[in-house]
């Protein structure tokens, strides 16, 4: 299939029934138990400062374990598979010196997971779709890394926006039919992102849909730059996404009023993936796939989703799970647009009505 | 978002328009082409003060903050960056949405840039052309916010109804049509411009602005109308109260005519019904064009309206004419407590029972105090004044209370148990924190200082505690800390406990602390924050698992850290001691050596060598003294704090409540290996006691390329050079005990902690003081010194005088050696603890080093090896100086 006949495929199939999207990736990979050696690989065998930890690196180093993983998911029942790009961005891969590998970094996750996707489709004839995921880079463009000047901020907007064209750019090039801006703690960043991810269709003339997904910090609901989730959602609906949602955050329990909340708000499909629980005392996930599917089941038949699945601490198996309770359950229908002029800070206005 | 307050008297449909949610007012006074004030703020650079200037204007009511830059002498991009990201940061500011106007785009886009949340850009226009226009558009659109679209194009700004209405037709349909803009995100604003100006033409421009609404609102569906209101009554600039006569006036048919939103000072906009019925009609028939001569009407009533410039200034006392209950609040929040007494007794005459006038009135002006404070717009030392006006209220009823037999368990938010830890004796901090958490109706069980482990978790299960608080200044304390942490463990205990104190910190908190106990841990950095942590703790709030979560993280990059840093061998490090030359460097022999000693120092010689900024830090104001007293936020606060603190200098030193005691040593000494070794005499025959010192051995990337002890300061045994080591313990805390007790016994903890705090302070200034006698006199090796206090409280003199337990000699235990050298317990009454904390608390001890290359420095994190060499040379177990060293060790000593 072409990209554009996936694209209505996808369309096709958010209008049918609930989509399913794969769980974490990081948790796996440590599974592994790759060394710096293997992350390194040969072409960075010299490199000056230790890479092991930087998982998307395993794009060039390790695609086989990329694409292992990716196969586990889907041959799970993942629908959408995210790519292993979270950090691939000139700024997070500062840390490692790895800046100018960022597009690279890009295009070779989102060329393995088509690559994933394609195989999976040609054996059972379901379409899969390639989410390209792109993470909140370490810095905020609207905190102030110093508490002696909130006015201070270690990153711009034109940084991030130009840090995530690259991204975008190479996630496109490499076969992503969807770009998952995700585990979103500052809007202004997601702003930056959707802003770059505009620039960048303008230019190529073609249009990806886009997943916007929020984490909250805590049970404030809040994300951690401040917004209820309902001024979150007012400010970046210009965007037009394909579907806005939640991840990562609490554990599904403590999750279920947000989701109400967005569910209500948004007239775009409803996509979340928690994680497995809270961290337990060791920072390890306790919920089992049978507690998650338990809930986000429940989501389901009461209409609040469109998209589901997981984040830090699951494994295929939550994804199977999940799966199967979400199967043949019809997705959320979209409530109409009101057309009026709703503004936000923090918090969001509705001006008149 | 109301632009009024809610009111009886609603007259019809307009009326309640303007008073309900439908009509959106925006914030102006951020503007500085709108107001003066802030204008002049941003142009000084004084954005602390500006943005309280938002903070007001939100309170005020304000929906929408509009904030515009565009002043000739600013750079208008930086200005708005700055500003905006500053505003951010305050969440009773940026909960509202911004308006980010400018008449110049490059700020727009700076603006827009800074925002995370969807604002209105103020504003677009065909003005440019349509091209301009729509890639304006397009840009608001990329960045998510909604717009003003002003009735202007190329010819220019509409004046008529026709063309107000035909100008945002265009634009609608190019916005709409051509580029898919939002309807719903489009504003317009078709124009307002003055009236009664003189000129004929300008008579109708209200009416056409009405008129021009109706269409708009009809015809383009979704839209929303605004204006600039002030500019109306441009023609009677200096009567504001004509001014604001006629905002109300034309607000009222604005709104009637469907204008949604409007820029204006809510603060300073007349009731509609309220203003005089002469002057409303006079208005309206301007506003509304209804007679020739309407603007000759105007005038000739408008100076009859003039308001006096400037109110009369409100006595001090017209506060005492309130009702009582009034009165118990003002002198709370205003920390008098010169009537508390009368007032309380006057409520208790006339209430139920004497704890009603707890649980009434004083409970209610001590929550004015807390939220005051928790909005930062109280400070400490003031909250502390308030919380001893409460108590003398309370230690005025507790006798009746006892007397009708009713049990002393007022209901409270909560039971804190606190204590300085074992072995130490600094509680400002923690008093600090009692009170605060007093004032915000917790009740706080404060164990005092040197409290052992077991009394402190007795004293929580005896009193039934909700959160166990420690505090402590010294290092060995943050051991003392982690002993607690584990026994509470150990004894099964799951109550939230806090961290606090100088030395304390988050990484301390998680490295340290966190593994030993399971339950809810958190460090709490200042008296501010105690009570927003002590409320979520017992609300059950996720603020535990949050803080465990950020503690695990904290641990883990602490872990990999100490693990990855380079570190050089102890030997290596020795080989890259401070290159302190000997040959042909004679150190000054001491004008008097041994002992000299100063009993009863005057008072009087170090009141004006006061080093003020520390004092300011430990009531949690910072800033640098002088400047602070001058600060727009804390100014009035430090100020006031400041005269207390001189009127208590003045009876500290002539009713002689404090005596200040010091003893100098100055020995022969030389340098072997890490150790300092000091002689009996001259001779250099016989060692009288040996000073440890510890040696860097981080390997720094870049910067210094030396690994430094202090020993290094000291010329070698070998050289044959004859050097001197010299040592001292001060106090300024005798009689201090005795004080503080008196004022406690009157509910003063205000004055308690005053005089702890001065006393620290006196202290610090006789070592300094000193110091200086010794370089210029005692040692003698800088006879002409001629400094003033800030270069002397800058450091610029030659020579140190470390101290054991910072940063340069971190081990403690060393103290007890310098105290038998000097034998400072006899000659200056200071004791030490069991963790070598010096008791009274305001002393000071350490060591002098002449030599000129000789400075400060922080030995860091050191390994095993110096560790096991140091213990041997002290002749103790690597056990026992793992724990006194816990805080410098580069190691984790459970890992064998």
């Amino acid at each position: 299939m072409t990209r554009s006949e996936r694209q209505q495929a996808l369309e096709a199939a958010a209008g049918e029934r609930i989509l399913v999207l794969d769980g974490a990736w990081g948790s796996l990979i440590q599974g592994y138990r790759l060394t710096e050696a293997d992350f390194r690989g040969e072409h960075f065998r010299d490199w000056p400062v230790d890479l092991r930890g930087n998982n998307d690196l395993l794009n060039l180093t390790r695609p086989d374990i990329v694409r292992d993983i990716h196969d586990r998911y889907l041959a799970a029942g993942a629908d959408i598979t995210s790519t292993n790009t979270f950090s691939s961005t000139r700024i997070a891969q500062g840390d490692y010196r790895l800046e100018e590998h960022a597009e690279e970094l890009n295009r070779e996750g989102a060329r393995i997971g088509r690559e994933a996707c394609d195989a999976a489709t040609a054996l059972d004839g379901r379409p899969r779709w390639v989410a390209g995921s792109i993470g909140p880079t370490n810095r905020t463009a609207s905190m102030s890394p110093d508490v002696n000047d909130p006015g201070a901020r270690n990153i711009t907007f034109d940084e991030l926006r130009a840090a995530y064209r690259e991204a975008v750019t190479g996630l496109i090039d490499g076969g992503a039919d969807i770009l998952l801006i995700e585990t979103i703690t500052d809007t202004l960043n997601a702003k930056a992102a959707i802003f770059a991810a505009d620039e960048v269709m303008e230019q190529r003339g073609e249009t990806i849909p886009l997943i916007i997904s929020g984490t909250i910090v805590d049970r404030s609901g809040r994300t951690l730059s401040g917004q209820t989730l309902d001024a979150f959602w007012v400010s970046v609906r210009h965007a037009r996404p394909l579907a806005i949602g939640l991840n990562c955050s609490l554990g599904p329990e403590a999750m279920r009023e947000y989701v109400a909340d967005l569910s209500r708000a948004a007239d775009a499909a409803v996509a979340v993936y928690p994680n497995a629980g809270l961290p337990n005392e060791f920072g390890g996930y306790d919920e089992t796939p049978e507690e998650m599917a338990g809930t986000i089941g429940t989501w389901a038949r009461e209409g609040l989703v469109n998209i589901v699945g997981s984040c830090c601490g699951s494994t295929p198996e939550h994804t199977r799970a999940i799966a199967e309770a979400v199967r043949g359950l019809s997705p959320r229908t979209l409530p109409a647009h009101r057309a009026v002029l709703t503004l936000a800070g923090l918090e969001p206005v509705e001006i008149g009505g | 978002m109301t632009a009024f307050p809610e009111d009886a008297g609603v007259t019809d449909e307009a009326e309640r328009a303007v008073r309900s949610a439908r009509f959106v007012n925006i914030g102006e006074r951020t503007n500085v082409t709108g107001s003066a004030r802030f204008r002049r703020l941003i142009l000084t650079g004084d954005f602390p003060a500006a943005v309280e200037v938002a903070r007001q204007q939100v309170e005020a009511g304000a929906a929408i903050l509009d904030v515009n830059m565009d002043e000739g002498m600013l750079n208008g991009e930086q200005a708005m960056t700055r500003y905006l990201n500053l505003i951010a940061a305050e969440p009773d500011i940026a909960r509202v949405p911004f308006m980010v106007d400018s008449s110049r785009w490059p700020v727009i886009e700076a603006g827009l840039r800074c925002v995370q949340g969807k604002p209105i850009v103020n504003s677009i226009s065909l003005k440019d052309g349509e091209e301009t226009f729509l890639a304006r558009a397009r840009t608001v659109r990329r960045f998510g916010a909604a717009a003003v679209v002003m009735a202007f194009d190329e010819q220019g700004q509409a004046d008529s109804a026709e063309r107000k209405v035909a100008i945002c037709t265009r634009a609608y349909h190019l916005l709409v049509d051509r580029i898919g803009f939002p309807p719903e995100d489009i504003i317009f604003d078709p124009n307002v411009f003055a009236v009664a100006t003189g000129i004929e033409e300008h008579s109708g421009y209200a009416l056409a602005f009405f008129e021009a609404t109706r269409a708009i609102k009809a015809t383009l569906p979704h839209v929303k109308v605004s204006g600039g209101v002030s500019n109306v009554s441009f023609a009677f600039r200096g009567n504001d109260a004509v001014r604001e006569a006629m905002h109300a006036v034309f607000l009222y048919h604005a709104i009637a005519a469907g204008m949604d939103m409007a820029i204006v000072n809510a603060g300073a906009l007349p009731v509609y019904d309220e203003i005089p019925e002469d002057l409303r009609v006079r208005v309206e028939d301007v506003i509304l064009n209804r007679r020739e001569d309407a603007t000759d009407r105007l005038l000739e009533a408008a100076e009859r309206y003039r308001r006096d410039a400037g109110a009369p200034e409100v006595p001090s006392l017209a506060w005492r004419a309130e009702p009582a209950a009034d009165r118990i609040a003002y002198g709370l929040v205003h920390g008098i407590d010169e009537f508390i007494v009368d007032d309380v007794e006057e409520v208790r005459l006339i209430s139920a029972g004497p704890v009603n006038v707890i649980e009434g009135p004083l409970m209610a002006g001590m929550s004015v105090v807390g939220d005051l404070f928790g909005a930062g717009k109280m400070f400490l030392p003031q909250v502390v004044k308030s919380a001893r006006v409460m108590k003398k209220a309370v230690a005025h009823l507790t006798p009746y209370i006892e007397a009708l037999k009713v049990a002393g368990d007022r209901s409270s938010n909560g039971k804190i148990v606190m204590a300085t830890v074992k072995g130490d004796v600094h509680d400002i901090g923690k008093n600090i924190v009692g009170i605060v958490l007093q004032c915000n109706n917790y009740e706080v069980i404060d164990l005092g200082v040197m409290v052992p482990a077991q009394r402190i978790l007795d004293t929580a299960i005896e009193v039934g505690a909700d959160v166990i608080g420690l505090s402590g200044l010294i290092t060995p304390s943050l051991e003392e800390m982690a002993y607690v942490a584990s026994e509470m463990q150990r004894q099964g205990f799951t109550l939230p406990l806090l961290i606090g104190g100088a030395t304390t910190s988050r990484a301390h908190t998680a490295v340290k602390i966190a593994p030993n106990y399971l339950g809810p841990l958190v460090y709490v950095p200042d008296a501010s924050r105690a009570v927003s942590v002590v409320s979520r703790l017992l609300a059950g709030d996720s603020l535990a698992d949050e803080t465990r979560i950020e503690y695990d993280h904290i641990r883990e990059e602490h872990l990999s850290r100490t693990e990855t840093t380079d570190r050089y061998p102890i030997e290596e490090a020795r080989a890259r001691s401070a290159p302190v030359h000997w040959e042909g460097y004679a150190p000054p022999h001491p004008q008097q050596a041994g002992i000299t000693e100063f009993r009863d120092y005057p008072l009087a010689d170090l009141v004006d060598r006061i080093d003020w900024t520390p004092f300011f830090q430990a009531w949690e104001i910072s800033g640098s003294f002088p400047q602070l007293l001058d600060d727009p936020v804390v100014g009035e606060a430090a100020h006031q704090l400041y005269e207390d603190a001189q009127a208590m200098l003045r009876r500290i030193v002539d009713e002689r409540w404090l005596h200040a005691h010091a003893v100098v040593g100055l020995w022969p000494a030389n340098r072997r290996g890490d150790d300092i070794e000091v002689y009996t005499d001259e001779s250099r025959t016989h060692v009288a006691a040996t000073v440890h010192t510890l040696r860097q051995q981080t390997s720094r990337e870049r910067g210094r390329p030396e690994n430094i002890a202090l020993a290094d300061y000291i010329a070698p045994a070998d050289s044959g050079v004859p050097d001197y080591l010299g040592g001292f313990a001060v106090t300024a805390g005798d009689g201090i005990d005795a004080r503080v007790a008196a004022f406690e016994a009157d509910h003063d903890d205000y004055s308690a902690i005053l005089l702890k705090a001065l006393a620290d302070r006196l202290a610090e200034a006789l070592a300094e003081r000193i110091h200086e006698r010794v370089r210029t006199d005692i040692w003698g090796y800088a006879t002409d010194e001629a400094l003033d206090n800030a270069a002397v409280i800058a450091e610029r003199y030659r020579g140190i005088r470390p101290a054991p337990g910072y940063p340069a000699c971190p081990d403690h235990t060393e103290k007890r050696t310098l105290f038998d050298m000097l034998d400072a317990e006899v000659r200056t009454g200071i004791t030490l603890t069991d963790s070598f904390a010096m008791q009274p608390a305001a002393s000071v001890s350490g060591y002098y080093f002449s030599h000129p290359d000789a400075r400060y420095f922080g030995v860091g994190r050191i390994g095993r090896d110096q560790v096991e060499d140091y213990a041997r040379r002290k002749g103790t177990s690597i056990g026992e100086m793992e724990r006194w060293l816990a805080p410098n060790l580069g190691y984790d000593p459970r890992r064998r």
